[in-house]
C-alpha cells in the first residue's frame, strides 16, 4: 500500500517535472492500437471568463505529435508478450517524436486490462479544532477502511468523491469550514499488481519516464462524457479492441469502474473463424462492411471474400453481407448484455440520469445506435472525444477517446488520495512537523 | 489517422480480380520455373532499441545543436590548425601569400614610373631628386609617401610640399620653394634667408645675388623680419647701404658707406631711423664726416665724428676762443 502511495507521489512529482519541460507524451496502450500524442503545454492557463467554463484546462496544451501503430503482444488490454508490446511502442513513440520535432522523456499512460475493481470506501473522524484544516482532511482520508483487495492488485485511483460534514454533504472542500465530524467518501480503483509492473516495465524500456498512470475506463469518460454528463450522472462504455470499458460518473467523479473482457477483435476473430478467412482479411470486411441491422438489400450485397489458396474456388468465395451481420451482431449484443450486467452490479438504475455513452473504436459500427437502447436503455448516444487543440483530424474519432482523455488528465488531473497531506502521526518520529504539531498542541 | 503499420490487406476486389489473377499468373510461371514462392516476410516497422536510441539522441535540442552548429565548426579549425601545427606548411602558406601580393602589387597598373616636380628650380630638382633616392619603376603599394614627403620637406629650400601618385604612374610633386629675403653673412659662410629667417641655400659669394640686402652678425637669421622692416623704412638711404649687422642679439646697426654706423635702438628701431631720416634731410647729416650716428637712446642722438673732424672742430673752436693749440 505505502510502496504504491509513494510510487504514485513519485509519478506525480515526475508530471510536474514534466509540465515545467513543457512537453509530455500520452500513451495509450489497447488491444488493437497503441496511440502515441506528444503535447506542449505553454502560455497562460485559460481560466474561464464571461460564459465560458476553465475548458478543463485543455487551453493549456497543444498536441504537437501523433501517431498510431497496430498494437503487438497486448490481449484483453493487458500486455501478454514484454518485447512485442516494448517494440510497438517504440514505433508509436519514435513517429510522434518525428512529427512533434522533438524528444520526450516523460510519458502519461493508459491501459484497460487487469480487471479493473470499484470500491466505495468511506471514513469519519472528528475535526481537531473548530475549522477543517488540511490535517483533518488528512486525517479522514487516512482513517477510511480500505477493504481487503487481495495479495496481486495495487491501488490505481482513489480519488476521494464527497466530503460530508456534520449533517450538510456534496462538499468539494471542507477546508476552513466548521463542524465538528468530518467524514469522506472515496472511490478506490484497484487492478491487477502484474499489469502495471509489466507496462512500467515496458515503458522503461523505451527509455522513458512513467510521469502517471491512469485507467482507460476513467480516461475515456472524462474525454467522451461532455460536462452535464459528467455532472448530472452518466456511464461511459468505451468499447476498445480486446475490452470494454465501463465507467459510472457522477458529479464529476468517478464512481465505478468495470471492464468487460470483449470487444472488437472478438468480432473480428468470430468472422475468421466463421467465413474461414485470414484475420486480416476478417478485419478489412469487419470495418468496410460491417454492421448490426440486416435488411433486404444486405442478402443481395455480395462480399468477396478473397484469399491466396491458389484454388479458385475458395479465392472466389463471396458472401453476402447479411451473412456477416449475422455473425457480428451475436458478438455486438454479448458484449453489450456483459455492459448491461455491469451496470447492473453497480446499481446504475438507481442513478438520477440513465444516460450511457458510447465510444472507442468498435462503437463506429454502423446499426450500433439501435441496437445498444434494446440492451442499455433508452438514453444511448455515440460519443466522440472532446476536441483539443491541435489534434489531427484522424485522431479525432472515438477510437481516440481514451487518448484525448489522457491528454485531459495530463493537464488537469484530479486530486487523489496521494495528493493530499500526510497525516502527521504517520511522519517519521524525528520529523520536524511532528515537532511543529507537538509544540502546537502544548501552548 | 493511417496507421504507421497498416495491416496487410488483401487487394480491393472490385475491378473484376485482375490482379488476382495476374498474381495467379505470376505464381504458376514461378511454380513451373522450380522456384519456391518467395512472399516476403513484411519488415518489422519497430525501430531497434540502437535505432531508438540514436532517434531520440538526434532529437535532443543541446545534441542537436551541438552537432549542426558547433560540430561542423569544430571540425574545420582542427583540420586548419592540425595543418598549421606543421611548420613547412606554414612557411608554404606565407610564401603563397607573399607570392600573391607581390605579384598583384607588381602589376603595371599599379607601377609608378617617373617623378615630376612642379613649382620648383632645376638647382632644388635635383637636390629633391638627390635626396628621394627612389629608383623607378616602383610598385605604389612600396612607396612610402609620408617619409618621402618628410624628407622633401627637410630641406630648406621647400617652403611646403604635397606628392602624391597621379594617374598613368605618375608621383607628382608639388613644391611651394621658398624665396630668400636676405644675405646672412654668420660665421659658417653666407646664407641666405627668406623672410622669416629660415634657411634657404648656402651662397658662394656675395656677388651671386647682389639684389638681396646683406645682414650680418650674430642672431640675425631670427631677427629677419625686422632688418626687412628697417629696410623698407631706410628709403632713401638704400644707395648707400652696405648692410645691417647684427648686436648682441638685441638690435641693428645700419652700415652705410663710407664706414658710417647708425646704432638702432633696441625698442623702435624705426622710429629712430625715421629720425636719423629727419636729420639727415634737415641737416645732411650723414654726408657729413661723421663716424658713427648712435641712437641707441632715442631722446638723445649721439654723433662720433672722424679724427679729423675731429680736430677740425677743435681749431674752429679754438678759433673762436683765440687758442691755438700748436
Amino acid at each position: 500500500m505505502t510502496d504504491l502511495y509513494e510510487a504514485q507521489r513519485a509519478m506525480r512529482n515526475m508530471r510536474q517535472a514534466a509540465l515545467q519541460r513543457g512537453v509530455i507524451a500520452i500513451l495509450d496502450v489497447g488491444s488493437s492500437k497503441i496511440a502515441c500524442l506528444v503535447l506542449r503545454f505553454d502560455g497562460e492557463r485559460f481560466m474561464g471568463g464571461d460564459g465560458v467554463g476553465a475548458l478543463a484546462g485543455q487551453s493549456s496544451f497543444r498536441v504537437i505529435g501523433a501517431a498510431t501503430t497496430r498494437s503487438r503482444g497486448v490481449r484483453f488490454g493487458e500486455i501478454d508478450a514484454m518485447a512485442e508490446t516494448e517494440r510497438a511502442i517504440r514505433t508509436a513513440v519514435q513517429a510522434a517524436q518525428k512529427m512533434a520535432q522533438t524528444r520526450v522523456d516523460h510519458v502519461i499512460a493508459c491501459f484497460s486490462g487487469g480487471s479493473p475493481r470499484s470500491y466505495g470506501i468511506a471514513g469519519q473522524v472528528d475535526v481537531e479544532y473548530d475549522t477543517v484544516s488540511e490535517q483533518d482532511v488528512a486525517r479522514v482520508l487516512a482513517s477510511s477502511d480500505v477493504p481487503d483487495y487481495g495479495a496481486h492488485r495495487e491501488v490505481l485511483h482513489a480519488q476521494p468523491v464527497n466530503f460530508q460534514l456534520d449533517h450538510r454533504s456534496g462538499l468539494k472542500d471542507p477546508r476552513g469550514q466548521i463542524g465538528q465530524s468530518l467524514s469522506v467518501d472515496m472511490h478506490m480503483l484497484t487492478v491487477d499488481t502484474a499489469a502495471i509492473q509489466n507496462l512500467l516495465y515496458c515503458i522503461k524500456r523505451c527509455d522513458l519516464e512513467v510521469a502517471g498512470l491512469a485507467s482507460g475506463a476513467y480516461v475515456s469518460g472524462i474525454s467522451a462524457l461532455v460536462e452535464d454528463e459528467q455532472e448530472l450522472g452518466a456511464a461511459c462504455v468505451d468499447m476498445g479492441g480486446g475490452a470494454t470499458d465501463v465507467s459510472i460518473f457522477m458529479k464529476k467523479h468517478m464512481i465505478y469502474a468495470d471492464s468487460v473482457r470483449m470487444g472488437g477483435e472478438h468480432v473480428t476473430s468470430d468472422i475468421a473463424m466463421g467465413l474461414q478467412i485470414p484475420l486480416s482479411t476478417a478485419e478489412r470486411i469487419k470495418t468496410f462492411y460491417g454492421g448490426i441491422v440486416a435488411t433486404g438489400m444486405d442478402d443481395r450485397e455480395m462480399i468477396e471474400v478473397g484469399g491466396d489458396s491458389g484454388d479458385w474456388d475458395k479465392d472466389r468465395r463471396t458472401v453476402s453481407r447479411a451473412e456477416l451481420i449475422g455473425i457480428i451482431r451475436p458478438r455486438v449484443e454479448e458484449i453489450l448484455e456483459g455492459v448491461r450486467d455491469c451496470l447492473d452490479a453497480a446499481g446504475f438504475e438507481h442513478m438520477p440520469s440513465q444516460q450511457i455513452v458510447l465510444t472507442g473504436g468498435a462503437s463506429q459500427i454502423p446499426g450500433l445506435d439501435t441496437l445498444a437502447p434494446k440492451i442499455l436503455g433508452q438514453n444511448v448516444r455515440i460519443g466522440r472525444p472532446l476536441r483539443v487543440q491541435g489534434l489531427p483530424q484522424a485522431a479525432t474519432g472515438a477510437a481516440f477517446a481514451s487518448a484525448v482523455g489522457l491528454c485531459l488528465f495530463a493537464a488537469n488531473p484530479q486530486d487523489e488520495w496521494w495528493d493530499f497531506e500526510i497525516p502527521v502521526d504517520r511522519y517519521p518520529a524525528r520529523s520536524l512537523k511532528r515537532a511543529m504539531r507537538w509544540f502546537k498542541e502544548n501552548w | 489517422m493511417r496507421p504507421v503499420d497498416p495491416i496487410e490487406f488483401a487487394k480491393a476486389p472490385t475491378v473484376g480480380g485482375s490482379a488476382r489473377v495476374s498474381e495467379a499468373v505470376a505464381r504458376a510461371i514461378r511454380a513451373r520455373r522450380g522456384e519456391s514462392d518467395p512472399a516476403p516476410r513484411p519488415r518489422d516497422p519497430a525501430p531497434s532499441r540502437a535505432a531508438y536510441r540514436m532517434n531520440r539522441l538526434w532529437l535532443t535540442p543541446s545534441f542537436r545543436f551541438c552537432l549542426r552548429r558547433l560540430a561542423p565548426v569544430a571540425a574545420i579549425v582542427a583540420c586548419i590548425g592540425l595543418w598549421f601545427a606543421q611548420p613547412e606548411n606554414r612557411e608554404a602558406f606565407t610564401g603563397h601569400v607573399l607570392a600573391i601580393k607581390n605579384e598583384v602589387q607588381n602589376r603595371p597598373e599599379f607601377m609608378v614610373k617617373l617623378m615630376a616636380i612642379d613649382g620648383a628650380s632645376p638647382e632644388l630638382s635635383e637636390d629633391i631628386r638627390e635626396v628621394m633616392a627612389q629608383d623607378f619603376p616602383v610598385s605604389s603599394f612600396d612607396l612610402d609617401l609620408p617619409g618621402l614627403l618628410e624628407q622633401i620637406e627637410s630641406l630648406d629650400a621647400v617652403e611646403a610640399a604635397g606628392l602624391h601618385v597621379r594617374a598613368g604612374g605618375i608621383l607628382q610633386v608639388d613644391i611651394t620653394e621658398r624665396t630668400p629675403a636676405v644675405v646672412w653673412r654668420s660665421e659658417h659662410g653666407l646664407e641666405m634667408l627668406d623672410d622669416e629667417g629660415h634657411r634657404v641655400a648656402a651662397l658662394d659669394s656675395r656677388l651671386d645675388r647682389p639684389d638681396l640686402p646683406l645682414v650680418a652678425g650674430e642672431g640675425a637669421d631670427r631677427a629677419v623680419g625686422e632688418a626687412l622692416a628697417i629696410l623698407s623704412a631706410a628709403g632713401p638711404l638704400l644707395p648707400r647701404l652696405r648692410g645691417l649687422v647684427r648686436v648682441g642679439e638685441r638690435r641693428w646697426n645700419v652700415v652705410l658707406d663710407r664706414d658710417q654706423v647708425i646704432m638702432l635702438p633696441e625698442q623702435k628701431p624705426l622710429g629712430a631711423l625715421a629720425q636719423v631720416l629727419a636729420l639727415d634731410q634737415a641737416k645732411d647729416l650723414l654726408a657729413r664726416d661723421i663716424e658713427v650716428v648712435d641712437m641707441r637712446r632715442p631722446t638723445r642722438p649721439t654723433l662720433r665724428l672722424t679724427e679729423a673732424a675731429q680736430e677740425e672742430m677743435r681749431r674752429l673752436q679754438g678759433v673762436e676762443l683765440g687758442v691755438s693749440y700748436q
